[in-house]
């Protein structure tokens, strides 16, 4: 809402500047986004009046202007200008003028010829041909306002007004008003409203006789007023009204349609003219559009309206959509003679659906879906008739037809200062509340409040409250602290959480956060088995574009579009993990599941399959998980979609028992160039709600072994195909419970090894808890791993 | 024979006082010491002398020899000594030289200033809830008092999934979640993601992340939101921060405020940085609506409760002076290294 400080002073003399009303408003609950002080940019432009015009003699396009600027003598400027004629007023620019975008007006010559100024087009002047319509675009503005020669330009054509811009909450379509926000104002500044009661005087005839009013949907439309303006003579309006429309962001277009827009600014009420020629038999029906029916609205388009829309018709054929638009033949046109003024009430949610549906938000439309004041129609359409009679552009008939449908209801609030103030926080007294209430026309008769008409946001004692705590001043309002004590802490999952985060952190990983959404197009690029469930991704309806219309049923693309990134801004090594969800459906009207899940990701020179293994292992360890198995993905059913998207020899599911809790490996070479990264990268996923659940979060003290160890280390020989982890499987099962550690030392291929064979060494530490291990339990401890091995297939190494 | 101790002596001292290796030292020590050294060899002949000479001279070379040794242990000291000092000298480094690479890696930013957020109430005695990011227009809207066809709905531009079913655009869902499981008093913040149809730009990202805050009792009041907020601000931004609260509405919340935070370059004269306001937006707030706590079972003639919104991206752009927000969802490692 762009409020004109001219119109606002007819209603309240506010007494302080522009900075301090705006901020005044700001903190009373009117929101001002910004002001424009008119011709702010524009200095010393005067009107002038061109003498005489001479052609320049160096130039065929340049002419030599004598202008009266309403000094002693004429001064010269040399234009460009062609739409020039002797005699006319002009905006002239003088030596040392500032105009809009910075420009001075200096001295010169323009071909040898002097200048003393600038002639000014209303694009140089920072205006339109809206806010004067003689004039034409491309040329110098001919002034036709009623000025005098020498006067400044911002009082000669009006260009002395501040518009203020509002950001009006959807719960205040009152404040859509000049006197809405004339009425804040007054109660924020503390000064008198000034308002009139319209009153015009009109021709005394019966309007039933011409016209009628039938409502056949009173819930949707509960009151309907219609007046009439006879001999009506359609011109531009005049100057002070185009001024303060301009001022408000809305186009003079000509007298009476600017009425209509007035009266809306004025007193927040839409309201719309018909032309009474096409209203047939001067039946004015509101219905629902019946099926088939459609429109041109005035706006040119054609419109399909449907059975659930409210229209405003005439005997045979819809002549408007109700709060909406009015249709095309239905509008005002030069050789109009009898207008239809219609003043109405629509039901919000109805104007809002219609709106909606047919793509089609008006200035009305933006207020009727708020809900506005039925109380303020017949005023409404007072002011417009007064208007009519003072701008003398017709002649008013003085009865109205009018449908009237609406319930008598008085709301009342209870008022209660003592809850008031224990709900604020405040003391503040009863006086004090009634003065603010009234001040806002909310009436306070004992413990109750009558809120008036116009302010439907009204309902309860908690909307009184802030009344009283907005114009109080909400920063007058103590500060406490809230009382009582209160235990909190993080749930277990939320610690699992933060710690899994911190030991990413403390293992050299930098945390990535994505979006949620992704492009189905990510199924392919890590390939994705055609009937992986994870294919069928929850979709968003109405996405911003493919890139982002999936939630994301895997995190892995996401991670792996920010390494790409990285790889890209030629980024050399790069770690990285994610804390993310993804969303898997559940079902097609039930919420999907949303797991959260640790993604890490790196490549670089130190980045290999080890690297990011012992990543993992430490972290698992970090996280008190039990011992993990780790298997290839296609030796076990427990596996994932996504490891496709893995080195078919360089990857592993995680086992935790029978649980798998994740997956790494080296990056598919395929997928690695889907995704234009040109090194190997390693990438890992791991469930945290799974391994949350496994985690050994209680630690129970083991006491320190108080018997000496004995270590023996194992050369082993075996055939290169079997896997050390299961080595290490059948020592630790046959070596017993005196084993107290196995350690990997040495994996050896090459010289003095035959081909197709490889050399491991372990380390074995043995020790007893109950004495001190001798020589002979080791030997025995160690004759039984070494026949275990054999029958596995390892020998020890001579 | 006295002659001849006194001879070896001022020898071996002689010898000692030149000697600076450590391996001469020790061929010294034989010399004058050892078995077959030259002190032995004079006291072989003691059995030569008479009685009366005899202790005289006895007590003589015991003399020597422990003035010898004496003299020798303290080279052997010093020599150690300087050798020590000489390794040192020789094994120092140039410190200058950089340190081996140990790997530490960081949080994102917005989750660093999660995190501070959390600790903060945690403190003051709120829990963490968290909420589902798909969720159902109840949740989002209609229990939070935005009915359908309600005007305000078109101030977030909101993902649908089906037509009942959405991204959620605040975390004030959580609030009816927590409210429907939770009796007072509650004390919670909900961080997370929340996403609206905006296109991407330097302030504007579809995907957001939001911390709620709500809190229910007898006797909440909306002095108490002030005093909470302030709180948080200061901690968050030091103890000189100074907000202001401005009236506002939401639907679920009634009063409604914005709250504005006193511009740190220019402390509330205007600037540059706050578009001349002196002041800037950083959340909504309000007192929770009686038809949300209605809505959720909660008496709201017995019980009031206020509730708050903040916008962490807002939050940690401020604190690092990060101008576009397209910086924090790209993820370029030079960019997170940084925090």
């Amino acid at each position: 809402m762009n409020l004109s400080m001219k119109w606002l002073a007819d209603y309240v003399d506010c007494g302080v500047s522009v900075k301090e009303f705006c901020a005044g408003m700001t903190m009373s609950g009117s929101k001002v986004e910004r002001y424009d002080i008119e011709g702010e940019a524009i200095r010393h432009v005067v009107i002038g009046k061109i003498l005489s015009i001479a052609p320049h003699e160096n130039s065929d396009h340049l002419q030599i202007c004598q202008v009266d600027v309403g000094g002693n003598a004429p001064i010269q400027i040399v234009t460009g200008a062609q739409n020039i004629v002797e005699g006319a007023l002009v905006p002239v620019a003088l030596t040392g003028a500032e105009l809009p975008g910075g420009v001075h007006i200096k001295k010169g010559k323009l071909r040898g010829v002097e200048s003393n100024g600038m002639l000014c087009s209303l694009g140089e002047l920072g205006l339109t041909v809206h806010d004067f319509p003689y004039a034409i675009e491309d040329g110098i503005f001919l002034i036709e306002e009623d000025c005098q020669v020498g006067q400044d330009i911002h009082e000669a054509i009006g260009l002395n007004d501040v518009s203020v811009e509002f950001e009006i909450t959807s719960n205040r379509p009152d404040c859509l008003s000049v006197i809405g926000l004339a009425r804040e104002a007054a109660v924020t500044f503390d000064k008198p409203l000034k308002i009139n009661e319209p009153t015009f005087h009109g021709i005394e005839e019966k309007l039933s006789d011409t016209l009628s009013v039938t409502i056949e949907n009173p819930d949707l439309c509960p009151r309907y007023l219609a007046g009439m303006v006879k001999n009506v003579r359609i011109a531009p309006s005049p100057r002070w009204m185009r001024e303060r429309l301009r001022a408000s962001g809305i186009r003079p277009i000509n007298n009476l349609v600017d009425i209509t827009n007035y009266v809306m600014l004025e007193y927040g009420q839409p309201m719309h003219a018909f032309d009474l020629r096409y209203v047939q038999n001067g039946k004015i029906v509101v219905r629902h559009a019946k099926d088939g029916e459609s429109i041109t609205t005035l706006d040119g388009q054609k419109r399909q309206l449907s059975p659930e829309m409210l229209v405003i018709a005439d005997a045979v054929k819809p002549i408007a959509v109700a709060g909406v638009m009015g249709g095309e033949y239905s509008g005002i046109m030069d050789d109009t003679t009898t207008v239809v003024f219609e003043s109405a009430y629509f039901e919000p949610v109805q104007v809002r659906r219609t709106a909606k549906k047919l793509g089609l938000r008006t200035d009305a439309s933006a207020r009727y879906e708020k809900g506005l004041d039925p109380d303020n129609c017949q005023r409404t359409l007072r002011r417009a008739l007064e208007l009519v009679e003072l701008l003398g552009i017709g002649d008013p008939v003085a009865d109205f037809v009018e449908a009237d449908h609406r319930k008598e209801e008085k709301k009342v609030i209870p008022f209660d200062p003592d809850w008031i103030n224990s709900f604020l926080g405040t003391e503040i007294s009863r006086e004090e509340m009634v003065r603010i209430l009234e001040a806002l026309e909310i009436h306070v008769d004992g413990n109750v409040s009558t809120p008036p008409s116009f302010r439907i946001d009204l309902e309860r004692p908690a909307d009184i409250a802030e009344e009283v705590a907005r114009i109080y001043g909400y920063n007058n309002i103590p500060s406490t602290v809230i009382h009582g004590v209160a235990k909190a802490q993080l749930t277990p999952q939320q610690q699992f959480l933060r710690k899994a985060e911190q030991a990413m952190v403390g293992l050299g990983f930098f945390g990535a956060l994505t979006y949620s959404f992704t492009s189905p197009k990510c199924f392919d690029r890590i390939g994705l088995p055609a009937d992986s469930k994870l294919r069928e991704p929850i979709t968003i309806i109405n996405p911003l574009g493919e890139d982002t219309s999936i939630m994301r049923t895997t995190t892995l693309p996401s991670l792996l579009d920010v390494l790409a990134t990285n790889y890209k801004n030629r980024n050399a090594a790069v770690s990285l993990y994610e804390i993310g969800k993804e969303y898997l459906p559940t079902g097609k009207n039930t919420l999907p599941e949303e797991p959260n899940r640790l993604t890490i990701g790196m490549y670089g020179e130190s980045a290999d399959f080890f690297t990011l293994k012992g990543v993992v292992a430490a972290l698992l360890k970090e996280l008190a998980l039990p011992r993990c198995a780790y298997v290839r993905p296609n030796q076990t059913k427990q596996s994932f979609d996504e490891c496709c998207a893995l080195h078919p020899g360089r990857s592993a599911v995680i086992l935790c028992g029978d649980t798998p809790i994740g997956y790494l490996g080296e990056l598919h070479p395929t997928v690695q160039k889907a995704y234009g990264i040109g090194t190997r990268t390693y990438v890992a996923k791991l469930l945290i709600q799974e391994m949350a659940d496994l985690a050994q979060t209680e630690i129970t003290y083991q006491p320190l072994p108080k018997f000496p160890a004995i270590t023996r280390d194992l050369s082993l020989l075996c055939d290169d195909s079997l896997p050390v982890g299961k080595l290490e499987a059948v020592i630790e099962q046959a070596a017993g419970k005196l084993l107290e550690q196995v350690t990997l030392f040495d994996v050896y291929k090459g010289d003095q090894i035959a081909a197709g064979k490889k050399s491991v060494s372990f380390s074995l530490r043995l020790r007893s808890h109950e004495e001190t291990l001798t020589d002979e339990q080791a030997d025995a401890a160690m004759k039984r791993v070494l026949k275990a091995l054999a029958e596995a297939g390892a020998l020890l190494r001579e | 024979m006295k002659q001849q101790l006194e001879a070896i002596r001022a020898a071996a001292r002689t010898a000692l006082n030149d000697c600076t290796d450590p391996n001469l030292l020790e061929k010294l020590r034989v010399q004058y010491l050892g078995k077959k050294g030259e002190l032995t060899a004079i006291l072989k002949q003691m059995g030569k002398l008479s009685a009366e000479e005899r202790p005289a001279i006895g007590q003589l070379a015991n003399q020597v020899r422990e003035d010898i040794e004496a003299a020798l242990a303290e080279k052997q000291q010093r020599l150690a000594e300087a050798l020590l000092a000489h390794k040192l000298e020789s094994e120092t480094v140039d410190i200058t030289l950089p340190g081996t690479t140990q790997k530490v890696g960081s949080m994102h930013p917005l989750t660093i200033v999660e995190n501070e957020i959390r600790e903060i109430f945690l403190g003051m005695g709120f829990s963490v809830a968290d909420g589902p990011e798909v969720e159902y227009d109840y949740y989002n809207f209609e229990a939070l008092n935005l009915p359908p066809d309600h005007p305000a709905r078109d101030t977030q531009d909101t993902f649908y999934i089906t037509d009942n079913i959405l991204l959620r655009t605040q975390t004030s869902s959580v609030q009816v979640h927590v409210m429907e499981h939770q009796k007072p008093p509650i004390r919670v913040i909900s961080p997370g993601r929340v996403y609206r149809s905006d296109a991407v730009d330097a302030t504007h990202s579809p995907l957001f992340h939001q911390i709620e805050g709500l809190v229910v009792d007898k006797g909440i009041t909306m002095a108490d939101l002030k005093g909470t907020l302030e709180l948080l601000m200061q901690r968050l931004y030091g103890e000189e921060c100074r907000i202001r609260l401005r009236p506002h509405h939401f639907p679920f919340t009634e009063p409604s405020a914005e709250v504005d935070v006193m511009c740190f370059q220019c402390h509330g004269e205007g600037c540059r940085m706050c578009k001349g306001e002196g002041y800037i937006e950083l959340l909504g707030a309000g007192m929770v609506h009686p038809k949300v706590l209605e809505g959720c079972g909660i008496d709201s003639s017995v019980y009031s409760g206020f509730a708050f919104g903040l916008g962490l991206e807002r939050v940690a752009m401020r604190r690092y002076n990060i101008g576009d927000m397209r910086l924090l969802f790209e993820n370029d490692y030079r960019f997170l290294e940084q925090f």
